[in-house]
């Protein structure tokens, strides 16, 4: 497996013995190659050495021409093993004596050449003067040794070697075994920690500090880290739930409130009517029982009395309308857009009410609403359209839905070529109670399109709305494909 | 059309003196010839309709029909009915509630309670006179009521 991903342990084992194993090696390798150099010297010394005192020895035996002395001079070499041959040439360079005496002569060179030892054929061998005390050549001794002492002592320098460096390889493992300790300890602590902190996710662990180097102070910023992570932890806990404890307050005062105001509206629609019944009532009465009596003008004011208190009345049901559409819980469900048009204009009684309408109605998508609303949506904007057309003799109200997919939205028109309005009144006709025409020009009490936007935005959509005076108005509104949030 | 039907009155139970001089105006205008009989709560009712209490000694037969205001003080309409409606002489007898409230809940009550009907007083007087007027037409004309001594089911 690829050193990068060994484990710390193993790691700086692995570099211990490396480095340790290296550093013998190369020890032992430098001294190997030292001896190496050096042997040729050493060995050299010694053959000249010995081939001096042969040489000295035989000076007589050459001078006298004693073959005899010579061969016997010569085969004292038997006792170094390592010289397989020998040989003493005489003044002209004849080979006078060998040894061992059975050598092969073809073994020997034919005759000296120039002084000096050398390396041949894995041997070493050498010529020397053999000369007498007042340095006249009397011949040459040549001597051949092999190497085998040389090789030998290399073999025993390998064999040492190899015994060295597993000795200290295993030292070195030992050793290291117990010091790694000190690294890894450390870094296995640490790592154990946050392995345990990202797996529970719990930040009240610490790292043991085990050493006071920057293993210490890597664990003494990591444990910071995580009082901190803890701390943070907690605080945000706290803010979670204080605003948590926040929303639900808020939450129990809404429903609160809510109640208030079913209350109030359960009220209002009972009490309030009564009286505004008794007003017209009595007004009525005293219209039946008095009338007669009265002068044109008397009569004009009981009628007042009676408009304005159904009017009121109106105006309350209106109101309480408005409030419950606002409060009613919005129950979604698949809606047929297509279905709810044609049953409003059907209830509406449109068609048979104002036969010359010319109705232009595209295909409309199913929405993910609430049925009964988006119902009183339809027959509100339907309605307007009709009620504002009736002064056009060639009425047109054309219906129309766009289904835009990145703005999740589903857009409805409703269009007519009626009365119209002007253009810079257009942020008060959704208003409550607004109305931009009199009750003389159009009966009403201006409600109906604060209702359509309320219950639209419930939805999360929006409204808005186009018109030229005397040419006609568009209202519109949207509706997401896919719900998000209501009120 | 029976007989007998003329001559049993229509209770009339509404707490406020207004609505009930409007009510009584409207009736009659009719020229009904049946008896209208007045309460004020749902206590004096109750009084009448079980001959208790002040009407212990009533003699006038079994009402053809009450027509019953919800909210009224001491004892409201909806317990009227559940006593009504709980009694076995009086549980088929024709109830009619007639009250300002719409509210869903009132209307869900009072018809799982067993109420025959159930009219909103509007507020303008030609619509109150012509809701009554149809009310009295029906319950105390066209209506068959009960026979008095219905054998309870």
């Amino acid at each position: 497996m690829p050193f990068t991903h060994l484990p710390i342990q193993r790691k700086l084992m692995a570099i211990i013995l490396l480095t340790s194993g290296a550093v013998v090696l190369f020890t032992c390798a430098a001294f190997f190659t030292y001896e190496l150099l050096t042997f040729r010297r050493s060995a050299v010394n010694q053959l000249s050495t010995l081939g001096q005192i042969i040489a000295a020895n035989s000076t007589a035996a050459l001078a006298f021409d004693n073959q005899e002395d010579a061969q016997e001079i010569l085969s004292a070499l038997r006792v170094e093993k390592h010289v397989v041959a020998a040989a003493l040439y005489d003044r002209q360079g004849r080979l006078f004596s060998k040894y061992p005496a059975n050598l092969d002569v073809a073994i020997l060179p034919a005759a000296p050449r120039a002084d000096g030892f050398g390396f041949e054929r894995s041997h070493l061998v050498g010529f020397q003067p053999v000369v007498q005390r007042d340095s006249k050549r009397l011949g040459t001794l040549y001597l051949q040794s092999d190497l085998e002492a040389v090789y030998d002592r290399f073999r025993l320098y390998a064999g040492i070697v190899a015994l060295v460096f597993a000795a200290s390889v295993f030292v070195a493992f030992l050793i290291s075994r117990t010091l790694q300790r000190q690294i890894s300890r450390p870094v296995l602590a640490l790592a154990e920690t946050a392995r345990a902190v990202a797996e529970r996710s719990d930040y009240s662990v610490r790292a043991p500090k085990l050493s006071d180097d920057e293993f210490g102070l890597l664990t003494d910023a990591f444990n910071h880290m995580l009082a901190q992570l803890q701390q943070l932890n907690r605080e945000l806990e706290e803010r979670v739930k204080e605003r948590t404890a926040q929303f639900e307050a808020a939450n129990r005062q809404l429903e609160a409130t809510n109640r208030e105001l079913e209350a109030f509206s359960y009220s209002v629609s009972h009490d309030l009517r009564a009286p505004l019944r008794h007003v017209d009532g009595f007004a009525g009465l005293l219209s039946a029982h008095a009338g007669p009596a009265l002068d044109e003008k008397g009569r004009r004011f009981l009628t007042t009395i009676s408009a304005s208190a159904r009017q009121m009345g109106r105006l309350i049901d209106d109101l309480l309308e408005f409030s419950r559409v606002g409060r009613a819980p919005v129950r979604r469900g698949l809606v047929n857009m297509d279905k709810i048009l044609a049953g409003v204009i059907t209830d509406g009684r449109h068609r048979e009410d104002h036969p010359n309408i010319v109705w232009d109605i595209g295909p409309l998508p199913d929405v993910h609403a609430d049925a009964n609303m988006i119902r009183q949506v339809m027959a509100n904007l339907v309605g307007n359209a009709v009620k504002y057309s009736g002064k056009n003799p060639q009425p047109r109200i054309t219906i129309r839905a766009v289904t835009d997919a990145g703005a999740n939205e589903h857009a409805f028109s409703v269009a007519d070529n009626g009365v119209g309005f002007d253009m810079k009144y257009a942020a008060k006709l959704f208003g409550v109670f607004q109305r931009l025409h009199g009750p003389a020009e159009f009966e009403g009490t201006g409600i109906g399109l604060a209702n359509v936007r309320r219950i639209v935005a419930r939805h999360g959509g929006r409204t808005w709305a186009e018109g030229r005076v005397g040419e006609g108005a568009t209202f519109s509104f949207s509706l997401p494909i896919t719900p998000t949030s209501t009120s | 059309m029976s007989p007998k039907s003329n001559l049993r009155p229509i209770l009339l139970a509404e707490d406020n003196p207004n609505d009930v001089e409007l009510t009584l105006s409207a009736l009659h205008s009719l020229n009904l010839a049946n008896e209208i009989v007045v309460v004020h709560d749902g206590a004096e009712a109750l009084d009448w309709l079980l001959r208790r209490g002040a009407y212990a000694d009533r003699a006038t037969s079994e009402p053809a029909a009450v027509v019953l205001d919800l909210k009224m003080p001491r004892v409201d309409g909806l317990e009227v009915l559940r006593v009504v409606r709980s009694t076995p002489n009086l549980r088929t007898l024709p109830v009619v509630i007639l009250t300002s409230s719409r509210e869903e809940n009132d209307l869900v009550e009072g018809y799982q309670l067993g109420a025959n009907g159930y009219v909103v007083k509007p507020v303008g007087f030609d619509d109150f006179i012509s809701a009554v007027s149809h009310l009295g037409l029906f319950w105390a004309l066209l209506n068959e009521p009960p026979p008095s001594h219905a054998k309870p089911v």
